[in-house]
């Protein structure tokens, strides 16, 4: 490396100068090429996270004075029945949406990994929903599904059936939002899963081939446990992600009704916990209590992200025996 | 193992079913920005694009500033990807190439950005922005968006591959600087992974909405996506309307992908590898 550290060159004991100084002479460049992202960080996302913590300990609506609570707020989130339902309809929503988009994702990227030609044209087919709007996609779903003239009932219709009240009940709502995360995310986490199969060495196949492993064996003894790190990758960020689930019910959900703007639908069956910080902070002005409710989701992810690493990767252990 | 002949006719036909559910709902918001609302609400309903297209962007533009939205999500989209670009690319040449005192602990830190879930940090940004006056403008959007982790990270990895030291260590040896050797040296080389970092972003900030929703307050200074919200809301029963608003918000970043899709899908998903 052309950059030694300046210790080796101190021949003169006499004056070495002290070696962060040194340092800062030598490499102010480097510290000024790095120094805009730092700054933006402590000003816009540090700064404001230990800040959201200590809110969290206040009752402030962003205009009057703050006052200390202590834990009220946390007290009374624990008691909030509308927190523990907006976190039960996350969680719900997430099992539905990312199980079949994974799983779909899989037989996606086997599908790819056998298809030679057009291979650029299903890859680029694939990955658009994944650079769509979700604002636009959320509009989308929510008129085919809509109750009264959707395409969904149209098509129910035309079969004989009656007309399914989608955006009512509440297990169809969460099914709608599942629906929307599914459509967009499958392609994507395909493409991931494709590029893991065409890093997966040949000779593995041929081994198996030759020991008489038909294709559902190979599938499960060689494929699967080749991917096994990419699919924890792909596991840990739809947890975090789909803990997160917020522009999709938002949209879907808004409305004029001044008390029910973001209620995220009847019976606040697409109300997520993302969607209710928002709003807690944002629409009620409880800038106080959605801190604290921005810790608990956050807490709630970390528990989700940890657990969910843990079960796949002990698998991955028995999978190596 | 290759499938024989039925086998790939069956293998491609699957794909394409899988390909027209993912391009579906562009020709569906299509037939629908293109048709009346009575037309898409009729049983059957129609199938096809109609002739009403005019007519319907004529409603939409009577109802909220489109193209006011559209030049501001172009302003801010081209302003982030720009300074994204050269910040991320200027901070990730010298976590790259340079072992400067504190280099592995910043880079840890940064890579704690890359955690940190962002709602944590939105009710005191949003002060923030009460405090500097920035609350309902586009400032609010591009300054706090100008350098990102995910950026330093990924171009940290492409260039330590993509920039021969030798080169580097010729033009310290000439009695270049660290910013001449950015200049000559490395931004000629790392193209391609510019290309794609400037995609990524443009693409991103053009979809972004929680922030936007969340500060830009002022009704008539909106970005697309805001706004497109707002029409859905305010004129829930008028699908064709609101569609061919879909339609048009869709439209640009559409033919951005499609022009650089090829190379865009393969690094994307090397990143997302790599990350």
């Amino acid at each position: 490396m052309a950059t030694a550290p300046p210790k080796a060159r101190t021949a003169a004991p006499a004056a070495p100068a002290p070696r962060k100084e040194g340092a800062l002479r030598r490499f102010w460049p480097q510290y000024v090429a790095i120094t805009p992202f730092f700054l933006l960080f402590a000003v816009f996302l540090l700064g404001p996270i230990l800040f959201s913590l200590y809110l969290s300990f206040q009752k402030w609506d962003g205009l009057g004075d703050m006052e200390f609570v202590g834990l009220r707020n946390y007290a009374y989130l624990v008691e909030d029945g509308k927190f523990w339902l907006a976190l039960r309809n996350t969680v719900l929503i997430w099992i539905f949406s990312t199980v079949p988009t994974l799983f779909l994702a899989l037989v996606v990227a086997n599908l790819l990994h056998s298809a030679v030609r057009f291979s650029s044209f299903y890859r680029i087919a694939y990955f658009v929903p994944s650079v769509t709007s979700i604002v636009a996609i959320a509009i989308f779903f929510g008129s085919v599904f809509s109750t009264q003239a959707g395409l969904a009932n149209a098509i129910l219709g035309a079969l004989g059936a009656a007309p399914v009240p989608w955006l009512v009940d509440e297990w169809t709502i969460k099914f709608v939002i599942a629906t929307v995360i599914c459509w967009q995310w499958v392609g994507y986490n395909a493409l991931i899963y494709l590029a893991g199969l065409q890093a997966i060495p040949a000779e593995l196949y041929e081994a198996a081939r030759i020991d008489g492993a038909g294709p559902v064996q190979t599938f499960f003894r060689i494929t699967i446990p080749q991917l096994r790190p990419i699919i924890l990758f792909t596991v840990v960020i739809s947890t975090i992600t789909g803990m997160q689930t917020f522009t999709e019910p938002q949209v879907i959900f808004s409305s004029n009704v001044a008390n029910a703007a973001n209620s995220g639908g009847p019976g606040n069956a697409g109300l997520t916990a993302v969607l209710y910080f928002y709003n807690q902070a944002f629409t009620n002005s409880d800038y106080g209590y959605g801190a604290a409710i921005a810790w608990a989701v956050f807490l709630v992810i970390l528990v989700f992200t940890v657990i969910n690493w843990r079960l796949v990767s002990r698998r991955d252990r028995a999978g190596a025996r | 193992m290759r499938p024989g002949r039925g086998g790939r006719v069956g293998l491609h036909v699957t794909l394409l079913v899988g390909v027209a559910i993912s391009l579906f709902p562009f020709y569906w918001t299509a037939v629908m920005a293109t048709n009346t609302t009575q037309d898409i609400f009729r049983v059957p309903p129609k199938l096809v694009p109609g002739p009403e297209l005019f007519e319907n962007i004529g409603r939409l533009l009577s109802s909220i500033d489109f193209f006011g939205s559209m030049l501001n999500t172009v302003i801010v989209a081209t302003s982030v990807t720009a300074l994204v670009l050269f910040f991320d690319s200027i901070a990730a040449f010298a976590f790259a190439k340079f072992e400067f005192p504190g280099r592995n602990t910043l880079f840890a830190l940064l890579m704690l950005a890359f955690m940190l879930p962002s709602q944590l940090a939105l009710i005191p940004q949003f002060v923030i922005m009460v405090e500097l006056g920035w609350v309902g403008t586009l400032n609010a959007l591009i300054v706090p968006a100008a350098a990102n982790a995910f950026g330093i990270f990924w171009m940290r990895q492409y260039i330590a591959g993509a920039v021969p030291d030798d080169l580097l260590a010729a033009a310290r040896i000439d009695g270049c600087g660290f910013f001449r050797q950015y200049a000559s040296i490395v931004l000629p080389v790392i193209r391609p992974g510019l290309a794609f970092l400037g995609i990524t972003t443009f693409i991103s900030t053009w979809n972004d909405y929680t922030w936007p929703l969340i500060v830009l307050v002022d009704p008539n200074n909106l970005t697309l996506q805001v706004a497109l919200s707002q029409l859905k809301t305010a004129h829930d029963t008028d699908y064709s309307m609101i569609m061919a608003g879909t339609l048009l918000a869709v439209l640009p970043l559409a033919l951005v992908f499609t022009l650089f899709a090829r190379g865009f899908v393969r690094d994307a998903m090397a990143g997302a590898l790599r990350g």
